[in-house]
């Protein structure tokens, strides 16, 4: 807009009417910018969308090496509570070793800094492509490093919900969550 | 090109002519159908491109009557499809019409565009043409995308959320475009919502591109299997009625295939898992795009990078818009280039084998052929293309059209 | 990047697949028994539904099948079309209660209409899944067309459960058998949660057939293929139709065009 250059004709100061010229295009586009974006953010998520983004769960009855999926946003989250053996299993990793080094311990603190290995809270959602691993019911497949296993392009996660092997890029993320009492967890 | 510029028409209906004289659509359609100067050497691969068009029109048409039961929304979508199915008059026929129609839509495109790579349809002056074909292909895979999320099965869902989540691999903003296109956190209502609006406005979108299209290719007339130009009025017919009635023809072959499978077969090109109502918790154990996608999604997944696999899939469609320029060669069709022949057929046996291994689970030899075929793809665009043009010898071109076509018959 | 580590990238991805590929076979469809064939008469552009088949069919889903799996897209007012008299239908939704409203707003139950769904076992998904072991039995409604194989799958599901007992020692290591499972030849992964439903002399057909194991579930599958494609004879009568017309339309517009170009060739 604006930018082409105005032949410097006989009528006026061609410097002044330049200046117009370009004043004038820089407006209209910031006024045609201002009148794109609501219609670019009418297509954001919207607050009732948005206030469904809390949801707090009672892990009371998940009984040590069991794990439960539970809706949040829309997408599945996985809590397990993980045996001794997994936990050391997910500590003992070397991050050398790890597509997407983290450490265990970062992804089990909740949101007021607590430490709770026993418990993993990951989303259910496959980072290469979105998929539901499999591995929370008894008698799904974990894959190779006893965590989750993604039926669609074969991406393996361990203990801590860390990618392992396959195309995934990332591991599981690990949503915001606040334990308000031993067994209450509250996630987003 | 050598276009009859006679007089004006002479209409003799009082109405015909007092609407011409203010709105000339009856001098218009007079010139660019009727007496339009057509090459008279056609084969039956010219007819695709009126197929073509009678399909998008039977899909608008089909379109708006299933939207008129249709309801966007997550917990109505495939139930309100199932009712057109069984409930609606004759709701069964318009839905496998319209179901199917997607796949043979692409099946004449698809053969349209095979055609204009054998004839060198989109050389010097096409090129415009050709890029607004390139267009209508982009916009029918994302109607056609959008369309198959709306009877919300197993499918549907998971379909959407493996492509939308191909965004993701842009870096820094790649979450929240996705966010941003689902309108939530996942594939949800807002997404099937606007998907559905999307899927209504974007085949209108199409006929004006088609139109475009058209215009471009009055500009220049057709070109035609010699891929040489017509010298004069014994190269060409007039459009009507010889290509009207054998277009004519050729569409009625084609819908009786496509009838075909309406009719006898009409879940055979679309995937059982669609008949089971989506379900974000459950992923089905193998997630398939539509057939006419699979080329596509093959090269996707032969990348082992997330987003090298989805950087090359577009490349894919964006290396046809290079096309006009990436061809050296002097002579358009391959009927007179003895080696590239071969090799527009090895490219069709390799998008083929692409489809193939798209369609299976990335495992065992698939892998391999997946990204020999991939490979194979972009070096005969980017590499054989413009080196075989510069060395290649074509055969000697004949004079005229007129010239070939009378040699043709009398030997 | 250099070529030489995208190489190595490359040849790893591949090493994985492969790995994968060996590990995926073991719960992937290559060890699975053909399904049965059977010969359906809604088979082919000439299909019928067999109505006396699909009758009984829908003798056995109410008698055994719909005690857990919903068919949530059929009304009672379809079974008019499985050859039963109005009166009859009316009879068989009058058989369950459904809920609605008093004239006072206060939630009641009358007895259902021709123009109500078939009755659900279950209030909501969440209610079956608890009452099955966690999961929900699938609604049947479009069931053959929901699954790969159609017919045949369902009638091989149906007719494909071994005894525990009559399993060799390798099918019960190789897929984990214990007692309690089900063993069905036909299911990825062989062990289903659903038990055995149909065996000989399961239902007492009104019509006299002998109810052998195979007859109800070929009876019940003809019902259920008629459930999920109800409008298939129509379908199959317009398509005859249509592609004769076609045909001679083709073949009217061959002429025209060889008369047309007839100074041109």
């Amino acid at each position: 807009m604006a930018s082409s250059s105005i032949p410097a004709g006989d009528h006026g100061d061609p410097t002044r009417r330049d200046f117009l010229m370009v004043a004038t295009g820089a407006m209209g586009a910031v006024g045609a910018i201002a009148v794109a974006w609501p219609f670019i953010n009418n297509l954001n998520p919207a607050a009732d969308t948005l206030a469904l983004s809390t949801t707090e769960i009672d892990v009371k009855s998940i009984a040590v090496g069991q794990a439960v999926t539970v809706k949040w946003r829309g997408k599945p989250v996985f809590i397990r509570h993980r045996t001794k053996e997994e936990i050391k299993e997910a500590e003992d990793v070397k991050l050398s070793e790890l597509p997407d080094p983290e450490t265990d311990n970062a992804r089990v603190t909740d949101l007021a800094k607590k430490v709770r290995p026993e418990w993993l809270i990951v989303i259910g959602v496959c980072t290469h492509l979105g998929c539901v691993p499999l591995g929370n019911k008894p008698g799904d497949p974990r894959g190779e490093y006893g965590g989750w296993f993604c039926p669609c392009h074969g991406s393996q996660y361990d203990t801590s919900g860390r990618i392992r092997k396959g195309p995934a890029p990332k591991n599981l993320a690990v949503p915001g969550y606040l334990f308000t009492t031993d067994t209450l967890v509250r996630i987003g | 090109m050598a276009s009859s510029h006679g007089a004006p028409p002479v209409f003799n209906n009082k109405v015909i002519a007092w609407i011409d004289h203010r709105l000339p659509i009856f001098s218009y359609i007079e010139k660019e159908y009727h007496t339009f100067p057509t090459p008279r050497n056609f084969n039956y691969f010219w007819n695709f491109g009126a197929i073509a068009t009678v399909m998008l029109v039977l899909m608008i048409a089909t379109g708006v009557v299933l939207a008129t039961n249709y309801q966007p929304n997550a917990e109505l979508a495939f139930n309100s499809v199932e009712r057109i199915m069984r409930d609606v008059p004759s709701g069964w026929l318009i839905r496998y019409l319209h179901m199917n129609g997607a796949s043979f839509f692409f099946i004449a495109v698809y053969i349209h565009i095979f055609r204009g790579l054998y004839y060198g349809s989109y050389k010097a002056p096409r090129e415009l043409l050709w890029i607004l074909g390139v267009v209508i292909l982009l916009l029918m895979m994302a109607t056609a995308f959008m369309g198959y999320v709306l009877p919300w099965g197993q499918m549907s869902f998971w379909g959407a959320t493996v492509i939308t989540n191909l965004f993701s691999a842009i870096p820094v903003v790649g979450d929240s475009i996705v966010t941003w296109l689902w309108g939530g956190f996942a594939v949800d209502n807002p997404t099937l919502n606007r998907f559905f609006a999307l899927h209504y406005l974007l085949p209108f979108i199409i006929v004006a591109v088609v139109a475009l299209h058209v215009v471009a290719l009055h500009v220049h007339g057709s070109n035609n299997p010699l891929g040489i130009d017509p010298k004069g009025p014994q190269d060409t017919v007039p459009f009507h009625p010889y290509y009207t009635m054998k277009d004519g023809f050729g569409v009625v072959c084609f819908l009786i295939v496509y009838a075909l499978f309406v009719f006898f077969m009409p879940n055979t090109l679309g995937d059982v898992a669609n008949y089971i109502p989506a379900n974000p918790l459950v992923t089905p154990n193998e997630i398939v795009p539509e057939w006419y996608f699979l080329p596509f999604y093959a090269i996707l997944r032969a990348i082992p990078d997330k987003l090298g696999g989805v950087i090359c899939m577009f490349g894919a469609i964006a290396v046809l818009f290079a096309l006009p320029w990436l061809d050296t060669s002097r002579v358009r069709s391959c009927t007179f280039r003895p080696i590239y022949k071969w090799f527009v057929l090895l490219l069709v046996a390799d998008v083929i084998l692409l489809g193939i291994c798209g369609a299976h689970p990335p495992e065992g030899w698939y892998v391999p052929a997946s990204r020999l075929a991939t490979v194979y793809y972009f070096f005969h665009f980017l590499i054989l293309l413009p080196v075989l043009g510069k060395i290649e010898r074509p055969l000697p071109l004949p004079s005229s059209i007129a010239e070939a076509v009378l040699k043709k018959k009398a030997g | 990047m250099s070529i030489k580590l995208s190489m190595q990238r490359l040849i790893l991805a591949g090493a994985t697949a492969f790995a994968l590929s060996a590990g995926a076979a073991a719960i992937a469809a290559e060890d699975m028994p053909p399904l049965p064939h059977h010969e359906w008469s809604f088979q082919g552009p000439f299909g019928t539904y067999d109505r006396a088949a699909a009758q009984r069919g829908f003798q056995v889903y109410k008698e055994v099948c719909s005690a857990c799996h919903s068919m949530n897209l059929l009304y009672y007012r379809n079974l008019t079309e499985l050859g039963l008299t109005e009166d009859q239908a009316k009879a068989i939704a009058a058989e369950v209660q459904v809920p609605a409203l008093s004239d006072d707003g206060s939630p009641i139950e009358r007895p259902g209409r021709l123009s109500d769904h078939f009755k659900a076992p279950f209030p909501n998904e969440l209610a079956a899944a608890a009452a099955n072991g966690g999961k929900a039995p699938p609604d049947l409604s479009v069931i053959v067309k929901a699954r790969e194989g159609g017919p045949n799958y369902v009638y091989g599901i149906l007719t494909g459960y071994v005894p525990y007992d009559k399993l060799t020692p390798e099918q019960i290591k190789e897929f984990n058998v214990s007692k309690d499972d089900n063993f069905n030849l036909h299911f990825l992964g062989h062990r289903i949660a659903m038990p055995a439903p149909l065996a000989d002399d399961k239902v007492t057909y009104v019509d006299g057939t002998k109810a052998t194991l195979q007859q109800e579930a070929s009876d019940v599958v003809t019902f259920l293929a008629w459930a999920s494609e109800p409008h298939l004879e129509a379908r199959n009568r317009t398509g005859i139709r249509a592609i004769l017309f076609m045909l001679a339309l083709a073949g009217l517009m061959y002429a025209t065009k060889r008369a047309i170009w007839a100074d041109k060739h």
